[in-house]
This record gives C-alpha cells, sequence and structure tokens, in this order.
C-alpha cells in the first residue's frame, strides 16, 4: 500500500481534509447524549421549558454543522480516490507500454488485465473507504469512552472492560472466518471449473456415455461445498449473539453500579442515561470498523499486486544513439542461442546463417523446434543469451529500438486487428501513407477484394479482435499492414496459414514483384511455401539442422525429406 | 406490470416449492425470530424501568433494580441463544436449496439435446448455475434473517411505543419514513450515474482487453504512445464519472442520518416535555429516544432486502427458464442395443438443417460397407462436423434416414450407438482427472498394461513419462503443463483403448508437427483395419488411399467416388486437388 502513496501526492490536501471533516461529524455526534442527559437533570426537574427548547435547537444545530462537514469530507474521499486511481490507472498502462516480451511472457496478459481493472477499481474504493470511516470509527469508539470517563470515572470502567472484550469477539470471528470463506471460494471453484467441464467437453462426455459418471463427480463436490459453508456460517452467526451478550452485560453492569452511585448522589439520573446511550453508539461503530477493516485488507493485497506489477520489468535501459548504416536488408546470425527467463533448456542453440537484401530465408521445422524464437530475435523483441545478430551490418543491441523496429514489417501468427475502421488499421504500419501505398500494399497482400467486398471499403469499421473479419480476411489485412511501411525487413510467421493454396502462391509471387524487395523471413509449416525460397534453413529442437534450398535439403537432410514427403507422398504429384 | 408481478409470484412459489423439504426448520426460525424481536424490543423497557428507579441520592430503590437487572440478563441470554439457531437454520435451509439447484442443473446439462448447447454460450449457463445460484442463496438468506424480523421488529416497536405514549408514537411514525424516501430519492437520482460509469468502465475494458492482449502487436509497430494517449482520454472521463457517482451516492448515509437526528431531537423535545407535565417517565423518555435510533433501522434493512429479494428472484428466474428446457427425446421403448456393428451404414434421402429456413444437406444417399475408408474432404464451413453430427445422432436427421446395420439411428438407443463409434475430434476436450482416467475413459475397466500399450500406440507414453507424476498427473487447465499436440495424442490414446467397431477422425494437423503426425499415422492405419472409418482428412495420403471420398461444399456432398475416378471428373476435387501444388 506504502509503494503506491506516491500516486496521492497531488490529492494531499483532499485526503487530509476528508478525514479531519469526518472526525469533526463525530465530535459533534459524540455531544448528543450529553445534551439529553443536560434536558433530564437540568430542563426536566426545573420544569424550564425555554432551556429544553433551547436544548433542542441545540441539537438540530449539532445535525446540521455534522452534515455539513460529512458533506465536505465525502466530496474530498472521492475526489482523492478517484484523482489517485486515474494517476495510478495512468501509471500502470504507461508501465505496460515499457514491458518487454519476456516480461509479458512472465506477468501474462490476464494478470495485467485483472490489475488493470477489478484491482484498481478495489485499491479506490478501499481508498475512499479510509479516508472516510479509518479514523472516524475508532474516534468514536475511543471518544465515547472518553466522554464516559469525563462523567464518571467507576462508571466507565464499565467500558474499558467491554470494549476489548467486544473487539476480540468481533475481530476473532471476522479472523478465524476470513481463510474459512477462501476455502469455500476455492471449493466453489471447483464445482465452477466442473461446470465449465461438462458444458464444454459435453460431446466428448456423450460420445463416451459418461453423463451419469459426470453427475455423480459434481453431486460429490457439490456436497462438499454445502458442508463448507454451512461450517463457516456457524461460525459468522456467532457474531451478532455473542456481541449482544456481550453489550447487554455491560448495560446490566452500568445500571448497577450506577444506581449504587446515583443512591450515593455521586451520579445524576440524566448521566446514567448518557452512559447508556454512549455504550449503544460503540457497538455500532466497531461493526464497522471490523468490515471496513476485512475491506482495507482486500484492498492492501490489491495494491501490493499492483505495486508488484509496477516493479516488474520494464527496460530503464537508455537506448544506444542511433549509428551509421553502411549496408540495408541484411541480417547475420553469428552463433546465436536463446533461454527464455525460467525455462530449462535453450530454445535455440548456436544458430549461424546470413541473408543479403532482397533474400528470401524459408524457415521450417516441427512444433516447438524454435522457427518463431528465431524470427523474434530479429526486431529484438527478445535478446540472444549469446552471440551475436547483425542488422544493416551493426550488432542489433546498438541499434535503437525504435529506429529498428521501424524498418521491419511483422505478421504475426495470430492476425490481430483492432477495433476502429480498416484505414486506421493500416495506418499502424505507416502514419503517413499515401492512397497510393495503401492500394499497393492491399494489391501486394492478396486484400485487395477484402477491401473491395466490404460496402465502405477502407472506411469499414473493423469490431475488437477484428471478430467481424474471416481469419484468412484477417490474415490478408494484417499482411498489408506490415507492408505499408515498405519495410527492409519484411517476416511472416506461419502468416499464411489460414489462407488456401491458391492465395498463398498468389501472395508469394506478389511479394517477389515489390520493386524494392524487402529481405523476407518465411516461417511455415508447409514445403510448399517455401520451396523456392533462396534459404531454407531447417531447426530441429532448437539447432540448425541444415540450411539450403528446396532442391539441396531435398537430396541431403533426412529432416528436410521426413517433412516434405509427409506432406507430398514419394511418387504422388508434389514431385 | 401485473403479469409481470404473476410472473414474480409465479417464481417465488417454485423457489418456495425447493424449500419444501425444510419446512419444518423454516417454521421453527419463524417462531425463534418472533421470540428474538420480541425479547429485543422489550429490553429499553426493562433498561427504562431501570432508570424510573434511580431517581436520585437516597431515592434508589435497590432490590427492584437487581431483580429487572436479573431479567435483562434472561431474555438477553435467550435472545441471543435464538439468534444463534436462526442463523444456523436459514444457512442449513439456503444452502440446501441452492446444492439442490446446482444439482437439478448438473442433470440438465447432461440430458439437454445438443443442439441446446451447441446454440448457447457455456458462460452463460455457467453464470446461471455458479453466479446466479450464488445471488438467489444471498437473497434467500438476507430474506430469511432480515424480513421477518425486520417487519415483526417494526410493528412491534410500534405496539411498545403505544403502550408508553402515544403522541410521541405518531410523531416517530410520522417523521422516520422520510429518512427511507430521502435515501430512495439519492439513489434515484444516482441511478444514471452509476449507467454511465458502468458504461465508460466497459468501454475502457474492452480497450485494456485489446490492447494488453496484442501489446507485443502494438510494440511490433511502435504504438505504444497512441495506445496510451487514447488510454489517457478514456481513463479522464472515467474518473469524471466516477466522481460524481461516487460522491453523490456517498450523500445517502449522511442525509439519513441526519434526518434520523431530527426525529431524534423531536422525540427529545416532546419527551422532556411531556415529562415536565408528568405524563412520561425519565425512564421512557430513554426507552423512547433508543426506539427512535432503533426504528429507523429495519426500514433500511427491509428497503435492502426487497432489493435483494427482486434480484434474487430475477436470478432465480434465470436458471428455472433453463431447468425448464425441453431435454432430448428418450429413446423409444423398445430399441435395439447394438452390439459390435458391422459397420454398415446407409444413408437414404438425408436431409437436415440446423434451422428450418436454411436447409443445410437435401437428399443425400450414401451406403458405407463394413470396413470401408471414407474421407471428406472441403472447405472449411462445409459441414463436415454436420456429418459426424448426424452420425453420433448429436442432431436427428431432419427427413430420410440414417442406419447402422440395418436399424434406423433413431430405434437404436442412443448409448449402445455411442459405444460403436470411437471419435477424435480437433477440439481436445479432457477431463480433470489423472491423465490414466482419461485414458480409461472409453474402457474404465482396463489395466495397465492395456493403458500404456494404447499410450504407445498413441506416442504419447514417452511424453507422459517425463511429467512429473507419470499417468497419475491431474490435467488442470491451471497447471497447464500440455501442449495441444499432446493433448491431441491423448484424445487418440483415448480411442486407441476403447476401440470400437466404427470410427470417426478429424485429422487435426493443426496441433502436431507433421513428423509425428506421421508416426501415429500408421498407428490410425492399423486402427481402421477393419473398422468402417470416417476421416475428415486433409492429407493426401489419407484421401488417396480412402475406399470413398465425399467432397463437401455448402453443406452438401456435391461428388463422391475414389481419388481417380474424381480426379478424371475433372471438378471441384480436381481443382481443390491442383491448387495445393501451384508454383
Amino acid at each position: 500500500m506504502k509503494r503506491l502513496l506516491c500516486y496521492l501526492r497531488d490529492y494531499r490536501k483532499e485526503a487530509i481534509c476528508a478525514p479531519v471533516f469526518k472526525i469533526l461529524e463525530a465530535s459533534f455526534e459524540l455531544c448528543v447524549p450529553l445534551v439529553v442527559a443536560a434536558m433530564i437533570d437540568n430542563g426536566i426537574p426545573n420544569a424550564d421549558r425555554p432551556y429544553l427548547w433551547k436544548m433542542c435547537l441545540i441539537m438540530v444545530l449539532l445535525g446540521v454543522v455534522g452534515l455539513t462537514s460529512t458533506l465536505f469530507a465525502q466530496f474530498f474521499a472521492a475526489k482523492a480516490a478517484t484523482g489517485f486511481s486515474a494517476k495510478l490507472r495512468h501509471a500502470m498502462m504507461a508501465h505496460i507500454q515499457k514491458l518487454s516480451y519476456t516480461d509479458l511472457d512472465r506477468i501474462g496478459t490476464s494478470t495485467l488485465i485483472t490489475r488493470m481493472t477489478s484491482d484498481v477499481n478495489q485499491v479506490q474504493n478501499g481508498v475512499n473507504l479510509a479516508l472516510r470511516l479509518l479514523l472516524r470509527s475508532p474516534f468514536i469508539v475511543f471518544g465515547a469512552m472518553i466522554m464516559a470517563f469525563t462523567v464518571d470515572v467507576k462508571c466507565a470502567l464499565v467500558f474499558a472492560a467491554a470494549i476489548p472484550l467486544l473487539s476480540i469477539v468481533v475481530f476473532g470471528i471476522m479472523l478465524l472466518t476470513i481463510p474459512l470463506y477462501r476455502k469455500v471460494q476455492s471449493q466453489l471453484d471447483t464445482v465452477t471449473d466442473l461446470t465449465r467441464e461438462n458444458l464444454t467437453g459435453f460431446r466428448v462426455i456423450r460420445a463416451f456415455r459418461k453423463e451419469a459418471d459426470e453427475i455423480k463427480r459434481f453431486c460429490v463436490q457439490n456436497e462438499i461445498l454445502m458442508k463448507m459453508q454451512n461450517r463457516v456460517g456457524s461460525i459468522s452467526a456467532l457474531m451478532n449473539p455473542l456481541t449482544y451478550v456481550i453489550l447487554n452485560g455491560a448495560v446490566i453492569a452500568l445500571l448497577y453500579i450506577g444506581a449504587l452511585r446515583v443512591d450515593s448522589g455521586i451520579l445524576s439520573q440524566g448521566q446514567v442515561v448518557a452512559l447508556y446511550n454512549y455504550l449503544s453508539q460503540i457497538l455500532v461503530e466497531l461493526i464497522k470498523l471490523a468490515s471496513l477493516i476485512i475491506t482495507l485488507t482486500k484492498t492492501a493485497a490489491c495494491a501490493n499486486r499492483i505495486a508488484d506489477m509496477l516493479e516488474t520489468g520494464g527496460c530503464t535501459e537508455t537506448e544506444p544513439d542511433m549509428p551509421e548504416l553502411s549496408e540495408k536488408g541484411t541480417v547475420v546470425f553469428e552463433n546465436v542461442s536463446l533461454t527464455y527467463e525460467g525455462a530449462g533448456d535453450a530454445s535455440l542453440t548456436g544458430i549461424s546463417f546470413s541473408a543479403k537484401q532482397g533474400d528470401v530465408i524459408g524457415i521450417i521445422g516441427g512444433t516447438g523446434a524454435g522457427k518463431s524464437s528465431l524470427v523474434n530475435l530479429i526486431p529484438r523483441f527478445y535478446e540472444p543469451t549469446s552471440g551475436t545478430i547483425r542488422i544493416n551490418g551493426i550488432d542489433s543491441r546498438q541499434f535503437p529500438k525504435t529506429e529498428l523496429r521501424a524498418r521491419i514489417g511483422v505478421v504475426p501468427q495470430r492476425a490481430v486487428l483492432f477495433k476502429g475502421t480498416i484505414r486506421e488499421n493500416l495506418r499502424w504500419g505507416n502514419e503517413h501513407a499515401t492512397d497510393a501505398d495503401f492500394s499497393e500494399a492491399l494489391r501486394i497482400a492478396q486484400a485487395a477484394d477484402v477491401v473491395a467486398s466490404k460496402p465502405l471499403g477502407l472506411e469499414e469499421p473493423i469490431s475488437e479482435n477484428g471478430s467481424n473479419l474471416s481469419g484468412g480476411q484477417r490474415q490478408r489485412l494484417t499482411i498489408a499492414r506490415a507492408l505499408i511501411r515498405k519495410p527492409e525487413i519484411l517476416i511472416l510467421d506461419d502468416s499464411a496459414s489460414a489462407l488456401d493454396y491458391a492465395t498463398d502462391a498468389a501472395l508469394r509471387k506478389a511479394l517477389r514483384s515489390i520493386p524494392d524487395q524487402p529481405t523476407v523471413f518465411l516461417v511455415s509449416q508447409r514445403t510448399a511455401s517455401i520451396r523456392f525460397a533462396d534459404q531454407i534453413l531447417v531447426l530441429d529442437d532448437g539447432e540448425l539442422a541444415d540450411i539450403g534450398t528446396h532442391d539441396e535439403l531435398l537430396a541431403r537432410c533426412p529432416i528436410y525429406q521426413e517433412i516434405h514427403y509427409s506432406q507430398f507422398p514419394k511418387g504422388g504429384a508434389g514431385n | 406490470m401485473s403479469t409481470k408481478l404473476s410472473d414474480r409470484m409465479h417464481t417465488f412459489s417454485r423457489l418456495l416449492k425447493l424449500l419444501k423439504g425444510s419446512k419444518k426448520w423454516m417454521l421453527l426460525s419463524l417462531l425463534l425470530s418472533l421470540a428474538a424481536v420480541a425479547l429485543t424490543l422489550y429490553l429499553p423497557i426493562l433498561v427504562g424501568d431501570a432508570i424510573d428507579f434511580m431517581i436520585a441520592a437516597g431515592q434508589v430503590d435497590m432490590p427492584s433494580i437487581v431483580r429487572i437487572l436479573i431479567l435483562i440478563g434472561v431474555s438477553v441470554c435467550i435472545t441471543a441463544l435464538s439468534q444463534w439457531l436462526i442463523g444456523i437454520l436459514s444457512n442449513k435451509i439456503t444452502y440446501a436449496a441452492v446444492a439442490d439447484i446446482r444439482e437439478r442443473a448438473i442433470r440438465k446439462i447432461e440430458a439437454l439435446p445438443v443442439s441446446y448447447l451447441d446454440s448457447h454460450a457455456s458462460g452463460d449457463i455457467l453464470s446461471r448455475v455458479i453466479a446466479d445460484a450464488d445471488t438467489v442463496a444471498d437473497g434467500l438468506l438476507l430474506g430469511f434473517t432480515q424480513f421477518f424480523t425486520g417487519i415483526m421488529t417494526i410493528l412491534g416497536t410500534l405496539l411498545f411505543m403505544l403502550s408508553i405514549h402515544i403522541p410521541i408514537t405518531l410523531l416517530v411514525v410520522v417523521m422516520t419514513p422520510l429518512s427511507f424516501f430521502v435515501a430512495k430519492f439519492i439513489v434515484s437520482k444516482t441511478y444514471h450515474l452509476f449507467q454511465k460509469q458502468g458504461d465508460t468502465r466497459a468501454e475502457q475494458t474492452a480497450f485494456l482487453n485489446e490492447t494488453i492482449t496484442n501489446q507485443r502487436v502494438v510494440q511490433a509497430f511502435g504504438h505504444e504512445d497512441e495506445v496510451l494517449e487514447t488510454f489517457d482520454d478514456m481513463n479522464a472521463r472515467l474518473t469524471e464519472c466516477t466522481l460524481k457517482a461516487t460522491f453523490f451516492s456517498s450523500l445517502t448515509n449522511p442525509s439519513t442520518r441526519f434526518v434520523n437526528a431530527l426525529v431524534y431531537a423531536a422525540v427529545g423535545i416532546t419527551g422532556a416535555l411531556a415529562a415536565v407535565s408528568g405524563n412520561i417517565s425519565i425512564g421512557g423518555l430513554s426507552c423512547f429516544l433508543s426506539y427512535a435510533n432503533q426504528y429507523t433501522k429495519p426500514f433500511h434493512e427491509i428497503s435492502g432486502v426487497m432489493t435483494e429479494l427482486q434480484n434474487a428472484m430475477a436470478y432465480a428466474d434465470r436458471i428455472f427458464r433453463f431447468l425448464d428446457q425441453p431435454e432430448r427425446p428418450a429413446d423409444i421403448p423398445d430399441a435395439r442395443v447394438l452390439e459390435d456393428a458391422d459397420g454398415n451404414v446407409c444413408f437414404e434421402d438425408v436431409s437436415f438443417s440446423y434451422v428450418p429456413e436454411r436447409p443445410l444437406i437435401t437428399d443425400c444417399n450414401l451406403r458405407i460397407l463394413p470396413g470401408q475408408r471414407v474421407a471428406i474432404v472441403g472447405p472449411t464451413g462445409c459441414g463436415k462436423t454436420t456429418l459426424m453430427n448426424l452420425l453420433m445422432r448429436f442432431y436427428d436427421v431432419t427427413d430420410g434416414s440414417i442406419s447402422v446395420d440395418g436399424s434406423d439411428l433413431r430405434e437404436i438407443t442412443r448409448d449402445s450407438l455411442r459405444k460403436n463409434f470411437g471419435m477424435v475430434l480437433q477440439e481436445t476436450w479432457l477431463s480433470g482427472a489423472s491423465i490414466r482416467d482419461n485414458i480409461r475413459m472409453g474402457k474404465p475397466d482396463a489395466s495397465e498394461e492395456e493403458v500404456i500399450a494404447a499410450a504407445k500406440a498413441a506416442h504419447a507414453h514417452s511424453f507422459i513419462r517425463r511429467l512429473p507424476q507419470g499417468y497419475d498427473t491431474v490435467i488442470s487447465d491451471k497447471t497447464g503443463g500440455l501442449s495441444q499436440g499432446q493433448r491431441q495424442l491423448l484424445c487418440i490414446a483415448r480411442l486407441m483403448l476403447a476401440l470400437p467397431p466404427m470410427l470417426i477422425l478429424d485429422e487435426a494437423t493443426s496441433s502436431i508437427d507433421t513428423r509425428t503426425e506421421q508416426k501415429i499415422q500408421s498407428a490410425f492405419q492399423t486402427m481402421m483395419q477393419g473398422r468402417t472409418s470416417f476421416i475428415v482428412a486433409h492429407r493426401l495420403s489419407t484421401i488417396q488411399q480412402a475406399d470413398l471420398i465425399l467432397v463437401m461444399n455448402n453443406g452438401n456432398i456435391i461428388e463422391q467416388g475414389n481419388h481417380d475416378t474424381l480426379i478424371a471428373q475433372n471438378g471441384f476435387y480436381a481443382k481443390l486437388f491442383q491448387s495445393q501444388f501451384a508454383p
């Protein structure tokens, strides 16, 4: 929690004013029993009607002043809390923008989204409540006790005994039940998982005729859940009766001692009534305080998670200055290895090759062979664990990321588009693209007919994640998005998988026709897609098994042969 | 409105029916709450009486006070005991009701027709079974604990107050609803603020979802600054409406407290004036003041409970609507139990459509002999899955008939029909149990050797052995661990063990690399020996070796025959085939 306090700095004034006004209100509330006591002791015995009216007016005034100060308090608290969370959200979003791929792998996107939504909301709520109530409730509890002491010390000892007892019961039961409730929650998760399993796997369950078994499995967990709920429930059900007994025990003691003190003339009847009123105020506030503390524990947990996130990753190193470039579109790997953080084995070991401008480099290999890892190193999404990568003649680590990425067009494996129009999406590739650029990129990416088929053309809106387009359409648009920046290096990470063979072939042909030809990295599972590449890298379990043209590899590389013949059986039309 | 009301009453009466089993417990808790309320309300009177016995120095009736204090002690203990019992009882009643709802729901899920499950989002059904049922429980629980006691407290307070002093009672009765109205007024005024806040929040969440999920793309295109800018704009709007919503809604408590303070002052002054004229004792006044404090509480509680109950009703209605869904038709009375089918499959004039307006398969005729291999090819979405759905009788044909071993599918028990089919689909569903249990799914009594043999045949044995717990590893989404390809291998092992007489294979090449796939392929070949097999084929070798190729497009079988005849036809199939090998 402390680590996040800096985001409250701009709202220091509000954060101080809120509790101050709250305490002001509480003090006025504490005065009320004294006024009532005065009415009983002075006004009624003397039949002093004007005095009684005056006291009544004071009570109303206390109410009005109390209301006004709360209004201020609520406003300041709301202002501080919302302002705080706005700053926090901004800081988090800015931080996320700076996370490296490695950080993103480690933290996970769903975690990031939870942090930015429900966790921040919880913290905002907690800050708001804390500013309003954290000081108020203890103030009333102890205030009431102090007021009691000013009335009569001996009677006040009853308070001094009752308050700790009540606190023990209220906080004790809460502390006892919190872990139990957590267990109930995780059991509920189990039941949820079972239900989800039955909903997503119904075809398989029915195919294997497991309906009755699944019902039995569910009922067992459901029963456990019910038992756990009842167990926690019976403990929390103790809270009200126990506090009721303690409080009224205190009332009995107070009345007994009070009676003796009145008899000996030390206390008045009105003062006994005042003490009785204070006692009832305490219980209400203690229960409020306990539930506030539960909320705040949750808040603190969320705040810690957020603070951890803000401290994780995010490259702080300064980027090098842009060096002089001697070459264009060349990529050289020198004995490059990559081990992902937290992984036991290397994903790439000792990869060396070089690509000239305009080369088409095919990359093929089984699942997990390291194809994507290899191309991800080129735009510095990941840094190699050892070895050197030279791009345009210089060590990629000396190449400022923004400059480097501006020269590379990436078409990721998953065709991702964003909410907006087609034009806006393509602009991601190049802010200043002209109409000619648009039609050129669309033509090469075989996406011209996608745009033409839309009533609004380039202005056609795209829904979130491009869900209103088919996989193939999305894929072609992402290719166009990469091409529109006229990249020196183009990376197609298995990007043609959603395209049918004919479109795939047309795309490859069009790529060849680009005037200022980029160096192309083509990752694929299909030998048909890469057979015309200048060089084909065959990856096997992170190692470069062989390198060569299609014909060379087909003649000598067993892995390549195996891949190829699994797709085109010997003697079939493939050869 | 009236129909809505009657609907709600209907839902309510069904909820009560669910609680039927707990009738005597409900009655008991009702009686207990009566006792608890009466005694709670009697307490201020006893305290007031005690105060009246201590007028001033020397005027204190100690024996009477002690008598009253003992009375207070006893009634407090009884109240506490009944409060505790009420708590336990209402837990018991509501949790049992919810467990019952959930059990009915799972039975329903297993019995619904596949068409319902296919056309309804699983998330929606899930939220009905889990979250909605919880809301109903919360509503019921609050209803029990607070609704009755609340109403009884209000009535009881009124009675007790009337017995002490009528005019002051009237004053309290007239004034207290004020605080209630103030609260209602604020809630209704802030409603649209919360709505706006919710909308803005939803917008921001959607944006976050999209950009953070695709953060890698954002960075690849150097779009970080633009994203942050858009976000800040949304953030500013969200902050503004959150501030308004938070502030205005936080006015409720202070405002009602203020109204209560006014009531308190009014009771104080009228009570004091009455005491001056001797119409009420000091103890009576003190008693009134504590009633005035307490009286408004049940009003707020009941209004809270009403909202909760309304929610509970709405959600209960959602659950009931789900539970009311018609189940799939039962097997016909004298349905045939199919055992070890030969694998003779016949389609006669089969027509089928998911929605009546859009006919999909029309007049399909097929005759498949035992042991034949049928390859189904065609572009995505051409209806390959539909054929599988019909064979497994997940859906019934609209017209015509499909028969296995000479019996119409509808005249065979579902159970025995499915026992004769084995399938591997692209969706690799595994149960949250151990790997061994997953493989044994189709043959629960299989021995350990059989399980391992099947795993070996599916090329899954070596990776299973390398898992920390081997065959005992429990599959779960959280521990993850298994790649899509490995899951696929397990599904294949599952089928290898069961080995039913007919096979349905969706050759999902997407998740397994071609080398491993080729190894599995050889296992498939052995498995298909002598079994009628339906294969959704992506691979040339499978297609070429098939006895029958069905070429599907737009739901219909447009060409059928073997590879050579189809190539010779030079139709859709030939075009599809050639496009794979274009330069």
